[in-house]
């Protein structure tokens, strides 16, 4: 355990996560007050004892909206993390067994398609053909987890290709793809650990800019970019609408930034051993 | 008066002592051989000297350079002496040059940070220096990059950044070990070479005795951080007195004892067999370009036999063992064991590969770091229809691990825990699991200090004999193959050049490249070696 404390950006990366988990969470069962009830004659509000961090101009409780905003993100973050992960890992991997073939040439071309269009403009796309909602956004964002899972995990991989101990498997008579689940795999399990935090938090960005242009999460939802451009009519009257879940997003991203950073240093075997 | 004088040394990093009361010297035009295992503080040593040590290391002691305390000088006088009075040549030359610099501009960036001279003229000096490096300017122009070049020529071009200068001082670190035989044997001359013209101390540092003995005036046997035998090179090796240095000495020589029943019975024959490799296409409808690894090669292993295969680097060595072990096709000829191929419609015959197995060369790279032992070595069972399972696979295991001199407990450790030998000996008995009647040991015994490669040798003699293995023994090291096949093949650019009884070819080679490799590997003076 004593390795964690080594790290100086783990853990303020980990706990600064760990409190947007906490809070979604929490708002599963239980938010200060409902965010789906107006009370216009309460609008406004600067935060007070009442409301920690203030009302919107609908007269809801923000730390209660960032609280459901946190749901919303992580919940499409993760999701499209997964989405990346689960088709790009294993594209990467057939990629490097198939090292200069014909697979290897057309799951590498394919990828760069994807990486040459801009990502929102997709997401656009997408989201003007199927209509603007969570769910759609998630696949957006997904899509273009895809090719970065898949190249991290083909370059990682051909470097491990080379070794020993993969002629050894091939000499046991094992074929590539058990030779890339068992030890190729394991082995760059840390890397995409990494990466899967990094890419967490680009979810969110990206979730919070469609939800921005009204792309993402549609009304009753909360989502922090909703509130950041419901509010921005009103940043001379009441900055703190904006604030907030600007912070929120500023917070979380670099909370998961941190906590990569961290991760990367704590899963390399060369910088772990350098430190000892 | 000497030009290095280390005194009483003692250097520990994080207060873990490396090196204790370590006393060496170095006189000008005299060469000194620093002899040691891994892990014995040779290296340390001469980082010591430019005080180009780890974070957290503390000396006391006394290094003095040409009248100069080494340990008292600043960080800024320190970087004047680098490069300037001492020079260091590295153990990888891959690895050593910037590949995006010209070699020209490598070698004349140390003159640029040791002089105030144009750049023009640091790169007239460049030519000279490798020009006395033996790079000649009409053949090896400054314009060239590390790439274009050869792993002996690059050596080379280190050792003219070392010496542009004309140091007083040249450290070379295991200058030989990434080369070939005979590259070997031009370098270690070149570096004498240099020495006696510019009046220049060497302090080679190795753990190959038979290199230094050859060279060195001086010699120090290093253990554990301690000088264990010191004095002249030639007094050394007469009185050895420390138990340590005879037993090094001994181990370099070492012969296992084999009784080698060989039958008649040709095991494995290789018949006329051509792999081609595709080495460049120019995009995807360009032209191919193709290179003739392996050219016509035929030979038969007899069964209880131990053959050797002895090349240099790119002599297609590793092409030829990947073909026999049937994980690439080959373009022409046949290789077949115990009369049926080894490769069959378009993949490895499985009947035919549960009987070789294979042990390479890098202890460290050779496992899975992320499994257990019992995993690693019960990886051949793949191989097999029914594997066996249970109480069967557990006595399996703990025979393996038995029969290379481990415990069965050793299974349940990860391969970190144990040391290069020991690693060596796990690889041994990952092949021996299964049972097989052939093992190829692609420099099985190379990465190895000498006392523990004699271990290993000899737990591979007593296999053989034990469990009737027949072995087909690679290396680059002509010693060891003396002591451990029965029959050679020198193989070169493809082609195997010689083919007899080991001893027969070594003490009478026939073709000009045998002799040129049996003449270019160091040996141990004849009386020494006898004793």
């Amino acid at each position: 355990m004593s390795v964690l404390f080594h790290s100086r950006t783990l853990l303020p990366g980990l706990f600064l996560s760990l409190v947007f988990v906490a809070a979604a969470l929490i708002s599963l069962v239980w938010v200060p007050y409902d965010t789906t009830v107006l009370n216009i004659a309460n609008r406004m509000k600067l935060p007070s004892w009442e409301h920690w961090l203030g009302t919107d101009q609908f007269g809801r409780d923000i730390l209660s909206m960032i609280m459901v905003g946190a749901r919303t993100s992580i919940a499409v973050a993760l999701v499209a993390v997964g989405i990346g992960m689960s088709v790009g890992v294993p594209l990467g991997l057939a990629a490097a067994a198939r090292k200069g073939g014909w697979l290897d040439e057309v799951i590498m071309r394919a990828n760069d398609l994807v990486f040459a269009f801009p990502s929102l403009l997709i997401a656009v796309m997408i989201t003007a053909v199927f209509g603007a909602s969570a769910l759609n956004a998630i696949i957006a964002i997904g899509i273009f987890n895809i090719p970065v899972f898949a190249r991290l995990t083909r370059g990682a991989a051909l470097s491990l290709w080379n070794r020993d101990y993969i002629l050894a498997a091939r000499v046991a008579g094992k074929g590539p793809a058990r030779i890339s689940m068992e030890h190729i795999l394991p082995n760059v399990a840390n890397l995409l650990i990494v990466q899967g935090t990094i890419q967490f938090s680009l979810g969110i960005l990206a979730e919070a800019g469609l939800s921005y242009v009204g792309l993402g999460a549609q009304p009753p939802t909360a989502s922090w970019g909703r509130m950041l451009a419901d509010s921005q009519t009103m940043i001379s009257l009441a900055p703190h609408l904006a604030l907030f879940p600007g912070l929120a997003i500023l917070l979380t991203v670099l909370g998961l930034n941190l906590m990569g950073d961290g991760l990367r240093d704590l899963l390399d075997p060369k910088l772990r051993r350098a430190r000892v | 008066m000497s030009l290095l004088d280390i005194q009483n040394l003692s250097l520990s990093i994080h207060g873990i002592p490396v090196l204790k009361d370590v006393s060496m010297r170095v006189a000008p035009g005299r060469i000194l051989g620093v002899i040691g295992e891994s892990g014995s503080g040779k290296s340390m040593s001469a980082f010591s000297v430019m005080q180009l040590l780890p974070n957290g290391t503390s000396c006391s002691g006394k290094i003095s350079l040409a009248g100069q305390d080494v340990l008292a000088l600043s960080e800024p006088d320190l970087c004047r002496i680098r490069g300037r009075d001492v020079g260091m040549v590295f153990q990888e030359p891959m690895t050593a040059l910037n590949p995006l610099q010209t070699i020209g501009a490598q070698v004349a960036e140390t003159i640029l940070v040791h002089e105030n001279v144009s750049k023009s003229e640091a790169m007239v000096r460049a030519a000279e220096a490798l020009r006395r490096a033996e790079l000649p300017q009409d053949k090896f122009p400054l314009s060239r990059y590390p790439h274009e070049l050869s792993g002996g020529q690059r050596q080379r071009v280190v050792i003219a950044m070392a010496i542009a200068l004309r140091p007083k001082l040249l450290i070379a670190d295991e200058p030989t070990t990434a080369l070939d035989v005979t590259t070997q044997a031009q370098i270690l001359e070149l570096l004498k070479k240099l020495v006696s013209e510019d009046n220049m101390g060497l302090m080679l540092i190795s753990h190959d005795l038979a290199v230094v003995a050859d060279l060195a005036d001086d010699l120090v046997i290093m253990k554990n951080g301690e000088v264990v035998e010191a004095g002249p090179a030639d007094m050394v090796f007469r009185t050895m007195q420390h138990p340590y240095s005879k037993a090094l000495l001994a181990a370099s020589s070492h012969v296992p004892d084999r009784e080698g029943l060989v039958q008649e019975k040709p095991l494995l024959k290789v018949q006329n067999v051509v792999r081609d490799y595709v080495t460049h296409t120019h995009g995807w409808w360009g032209k191919t370009v193709h290179f003739r690894a392996v050219n016509t090669v035929s030979f038969e292993i007899k069964k209880g036999e131990s053959l050797g295969l002895v090349g240099e680097s790119g002599c297609g060595k590793s092409t030829l063992t990947r073909a026999i072990l049937g994980l690439e096709e080959v373009q022409s000829g046949e290789i077949l064991f115990d009369g049926q191929p080894v490769f069959t419609h378009n993949h490895a015959n499985l009947a035919v590969r549960r009987r070789m197995q294979v042990v390479f060369q890098d202890p460290y790279g050779s496992f899975n770091p992320r499994w257990k032992v019992e995993r690693l070595i019960t990886e051949p069972f793949h191989l097999l229809d029914n594997p066996p399972k249970g109480a069967e696979r557990d006595r399996a295991i703990a025979e393996a691990l038995e029969s290379v001199g481990l415990t069965a407990e050793d299974r349940h450790k990860y391969i970190h825990e144990f040391s290069g030998g020991q690693r060596q000996r796990i690889a041994i008995a990952r092949a021996l699991i299964i049972k097989p009647d052939l093992i190829i040991l692609d420099e099985a015994v190379s990465a190895l200090d000498v006392s523990v490669r004699a271990q290993v040798l000899d737990l591979l003699a007593d296999l053989s004999d034990r469990l009737d293995l027949t072995y087909l023994f690679i290396s680059h090291d002509l010693s060891v193959v003396r002591s451990i096949t029965d029959r050679v093949l020198v193989m070169k650019s493809g082609e195997i050049v010689e083919e007899g009884p080991t001893g027969a070819v070594f003490d009478a080679p026939k073709h000009d490249y045998t002799k040129q490799l049996v003449a270019a590997a160091p040996v141990l003076p004849a009386d020494i070696s006898a004793a």
